[in-house]
């Protein structure tokens, strides 16, 4: 059961093949047999997730059946869950149950699907390595030696591992694409607005946009389907109509003109390199036109990234001040020291080191020399995307730089795990939506391919990712121990 | 007071609390005294995950302001976070506007010793109100109220143009009044729907350079307002007179002891660090949505003090007090309407018996114990001389008191006038008889006589003659 895809669930439950009592209880399982070694549940929902299994049959021996009517799924615990304890992966939140679903919740909630569990994440997702949450650190299920990259590490470990069919995670600068990079899985991040962010903690607003892991193209394009669209609790959200992605996706391809920036590839890992020059090639001579394109501004996008987002943060963070909600320090004296103790307690070091940069960044007398600065870089970067999409439809380039590094590799060196970052922070910068989608390997550890689309381009992106996955089979690739 | 070799310079900056159903950014109600936290919902409370939503009445009733007030409205306005810890303040940022407000400009005239004196506004923005610490219910801990958390506001900055205390109360009740006109707040000062940070400083006369300002937090009476500036500017001018420097920072009033003191200094101020808050868009506003926000304009004070002007004949006085709040002239303007009563004297008695009364008991327009039509039935009566000004002012005084009927009180007395035909025949028969001389120059043409006439019947009948019936008889007798 649990190496059947999205689609192929859908099917087995319409036909009755199986129950949804019956996969969750699959699922449930597994996650127990396999997980203790992988770390990528902070909670399991099992008492909630059997009561919506047993209600999901019922309505379905009644003739009632929703689009993803009793499919297993993950939420990353950075999605408020009415009623079920919501962490963010912080110490901060370990005791937090929300009073409301976030809106990703509840519309997939609505479509009929199940919440097995709330996956493991960098804390407040501030991380590439799913080694600063508070509740441990996920581990590759390739290699338990190697990170699955982050925020989002539960949610791709968990994936990869075949624990769930589906999650959903958030991607702020690479923490869906790059996870689901390094553990060999599909995961999209789509047009900042396109999905709304409402009770999805917030690290950096102007950033922050959640997506979905999956094996294939097309059950991101199911699971896309579901959580997009307008929500009057965002104001940020589009109010552009959400096409049919599955439809979209399925259509019969033409051949695009791809284009792949030069700077990405300039002084890229040799391996890495060939591995991604292998599959332009399989494109290429599938018809498809390959052109160099210059995003010049883009090796700027760390630097920007790391003013913007840590600005934001430190304000999004404020709120946990231990008065209203969350963790709170005990025989303090006064206020002062109350909010000195609950955060120092309960935040860890590297969410302490973005409140610190971000408020520095905002300071008097700094806010032009790097927040206005950021800002203005972060246009530049947006135009020159914009220009480059009046030349091709859609942007090629690997994922991450290298495949997942080992835990503990580089938790001393910030700079360098920021780095990890360098492919697919531009795209937050300038709202674009990418996909990451497995394209080989080096030394038995996945590579991934990103597609960048232009604003609300997701149709083309998962267009292509579907074709490309007719054409090779890394996304059926599974790590050894998971696969029966 | 104040040595005469410092100017004052002050600026006030307004907070009113806009009269929206529910919060700028949140869908809980902003109804005053509910029990505590119960009008706070997970925005307010700044739960982790939620987003606000712009309330478009708030952004409307700011257009309204500016509009009133001649400023330009910015149609790309932003919403800034300013951000400190305090635990009113759930977000630990307040949703404010810094660098584009919504209002930009714009000013308002006061009156200053018969004179009109035009004060620039800098600009209004919108934001959050924060919630209430309350220190007093429990003996070692701070309570919190987030009811107010979120309630629109919007602060109005006036530039530093005002001279004197005097100045800055006129200039604050003109503002007080004005957001009552348009009807976006109940301005109630005691529940802190209208208050005002003072910004003074002192310059040497004859220099232009300006001096260290202090600020007063938080005051919320035209009262406090007057005592405070005062206090500050003797304040300070001791300071310079002294040789001395004045610190600058923020001081609060304590209206107990008439003084201002130190909260905290400019070395302690927060740094807000302001930046754009990134899960709001930028404030669009259509011309067709100032156009219809014009077109429904009440009529503004300055516009109604030229008409009344005008239209009544009132002198700048009376224009000034009738216009000093909506109700008032709504009130004066249904007392005279549709009769024949003078706009003056109707105004005289409002300005003198009414409000009298009504500031002895402190009530405003819509709590008066007479109504509009009652008072007019009582003018009348005046006016067609069935009882005197003097009778009436009794009666009046009864009616506020007892919330009597005029025409009740009048019958009740006995102060009704004498209608019948016969009685009247007989005195003006004998007036005619005992004025001859008079009787001839009518004749010959001075019709003003009539009026002398009149008067000797009503002299005759104690002010009970019915005046309608004296003219007639009087005319018909009179004729050659």
């Amino acid at each position: 059961m649990h190496n059947k895809t999205v689609s192929e669930l859908i099917k087995a439950i319409e036909k009755k093949e199986v129950s949804s009592l019956e996969l969750t209880n699959h699922f449930l399982d597994r996650i127990k047999k396999l997980d203790s070694n992988l770390n990528s549940f902070i909670t399991l929902t099992e008492e909630q997730a059997l009561d919506k299994a047993k209600k999901i049959d019922k309505e379905i021996s009644k003739g009632v059946l929703k689009p993803l009517s009793g499919i297993p799924l993950a939420q990353k615990d950075i999605f408020c869950t009415k009623g079920i304890k919501t962490t963010c992966g912080s110490k901060m939140l370990d005791n937090f149950i929300s009073p409301y679903d976030a809106t990703v919740v509840e519309k997939l909630n609505h479509a009929g699907m199940i919440v097995i569990g709330k996956t493991n994440m960098d804390e407040f997702a501030m991380g590439s390595s799913n080694e600063t949450s508070f509740f441990g650190d996920v581990r590759n299920p390739w290699d338990k030696d190697y990170v699955p990259g982050g925020s989002s590490g539960g949610s791709a470990a968990s994936v990869a591992a075949r624990l769930i069919p589906c999650s959903t995670g958030t991607d702020t600068g690479g923490s869906i694409r790059q996870p689901a990079s390094l553990t060999g899985i599909c995961g999209i991040k789509p047009t900042y607005g396109r999905v709304s962010r409402f009770g999805m903690i917030a690290f950096a607003s102007s950033l922050d946009q959640a997506g979905v892991f999956t094996r294939t193209a097309e059950d991101s394009a199911i699971l896309l389907t579901h959580i997009s669209g307008y929500d009057p609790k965002d104001s940020t959200s589009s109010r552009k109509p959400v096409p049919d992605y599955v439809q979209e996706c399925l259509k019969e391809f033409k051949p695009i003109t791809i284009g792949i920036p030069t700077e990405f590839l300039d002084g890229l890992d040799n391996k890495v390199r060939e591995v991604f020059d292998d599959n332009i090639k399989i494109l290429e001579k599938d018809g498809c036109k390959v052109k160099k394109i210059s995003l010049k501004s883009s090796k700027l996008g760390v630097s920007a990234y790391q003013v913007v987002a840590p600005a934001e943060c430190s304000s999004n963070l404020s709120r946990y001040d231990g008065v209203r909600f969350g963790y709170r320090a005990e025989d303090v004296e006064n206020i002062e020291e109350l909010y000195k103790k609950s955060r120092s307690d309960a935040f860890g070091a590297e969410v302490k080191r973005r409140i610190l940069i971000g408020t520095y960044a905002l300071s008097a007398g700094y806010y032009d020399a790097y927040y206005l600065k950021a800002q203005k870089i972060r246009k530049i970067i947006s135009n020159e995307f914009e220009d480059a999409f009046k030349e091709v439809d859609l942007i090629l380039g690997p994922t991450a730089p290298d495949t997942a590094f080992k835990l503990g590799e580089k938790t001393n060196d910030p700079i360098a795990m920021y780095l990890s970052d360098v492919f697919t922070v531009s795209t937050n910068l300038a709202g674009l939506p990418a996909m990451s989608i497995p394209m080989g390997f080096k030394n038995k550890l996945p590579l991934g391919l990103q597609i960048i689309g232009n604003h609300f381009d997701e149709s083309k992106i998962l267009a292509l990712a579907h074709h490309y996955q007719k054409l090779t089979d890394w996304h059926t690739k599974v790590p050894e121990e998971y696969g029966e | 007071m104040v040595n005469n070799m410092w100017d004052p310079v002050i600026g006030l900056e307004i907070h009113v609390q806009l009269k929206t159903q529910s919060k700028i950014f949140s869908a809980a109600s902003t109804d005053f005294g509910a029990d505590q936290n119960t009008q706070a919902c997970a925005i307010d409370l700044g739960m982790p995950g939620v987003l606000p939503v712009l309330n478009e009445q708030a952004v409307k009733m700011a257009i309204k302001f500016g509009l009133a007030i001649g400023a330009n409205i910015s149609n790309n306005s932003i919403f800034a976070r300013k951000n400190y810890f305090y635990p009113d303040l759930p977000k630990g940022y307040q949703i404010s506007q810094y660098e584009t407000p919504i209002v930009e400009g714009g000013s308002i005239d006061i009156m200053v010793d018969k004179n009109i004196k035009t004060i620039n506004i800098t600009r209004a923005h919108l934001e959050e109100d924060a919630g209430k610490s309350i220190h007093d219910i429990y003996s070692k801990e701070t309570a919190i109220d987030l009811n107010r958390a979120g309630t629109p506001l919007i602060e109005i900055v006036s530039e530093p143009e005002m001279k004197n205390a005097i100045e800055a109360v006129q200039y604050l009740k003109n503002i007080h009044s004005l957001v009552r006109y348009l009807d976006i707040s109940d301005g109630n000062m005691q529940e802190g729907s209208f208050r005002c940070d003072a910004n003074i400083s002192l310059m040497k006369r004859g220099s232009d350079v300006l001096g260290t300002r202090a600020e007063i937090k938080n005051i919320n009476s035209f009262k406090f307002v007057e005592n405070a500036i005062n206090y500050e500017i003797q304040r300070q001018s001791e300071i310079l007179d002294q040789d001395k420097q004045v610190v600058q920072e923020t001081r609060l009033y304590d209206p107990t002891k008439n003084e201002t003191r130190p909260m905290r200094s400019k070395e302690e101020a927060n740094d807000y660090r302001y930046f754009p808050d990134p899960d709001l868009l930028p404030v669009a506003i259509t011309p067709d949505l100032i156009n219809s926000i014009k077109s429904d304009m009440p009529e503004l004070p300055s516009v109604k003090r030229k008409r009344f002007k005008d239209q009544y004949s009132l002198n700048d006085y009376d224009t000034q007090i009738l216009t000093s709040n909506r109700e008032l002239s709504e009130y004066f303007e249904n007392v005279i309407s549709n009769t024949k009563l003078n706009p003056k004297s109707a105004a005289n008695w409002i300005i003198t018996e009414v409000l009298a009364l009504a500031n002895k008991s402190n009530i405003s327009v819509q709590e008066y114990p007479v109504s509009y039509d009652n008072l007019q039935a009582l003018l009348l009566n005046v006016h067609d001389e069935i009882i005197s000004n003097k009778q009436a002012k009794n009666v009046f005084e009864r009616m506020w008191n007892n919330g009597e009927n005029a025409q009740d009180i009048i019958d009740k007395e006995g102060m009704k006038q004498i209608s019948n035909t016969d009685e009247l025949n007989k005195i003006v028969d004998n007036i005619i008889k005992n004025n001859y001389k008079s009787v001839e120059e009518y004749q010959n043409g001075k019709d003003k006589l009539l009026g002398f006439f009149v008067g000797q019947v009503m002299k005759e009948t104690q002010g009970k003659g019915n005046p309608k019936l004296i003219n007639q008889i009087l005319k018909e007798k009179l004729k050659k």
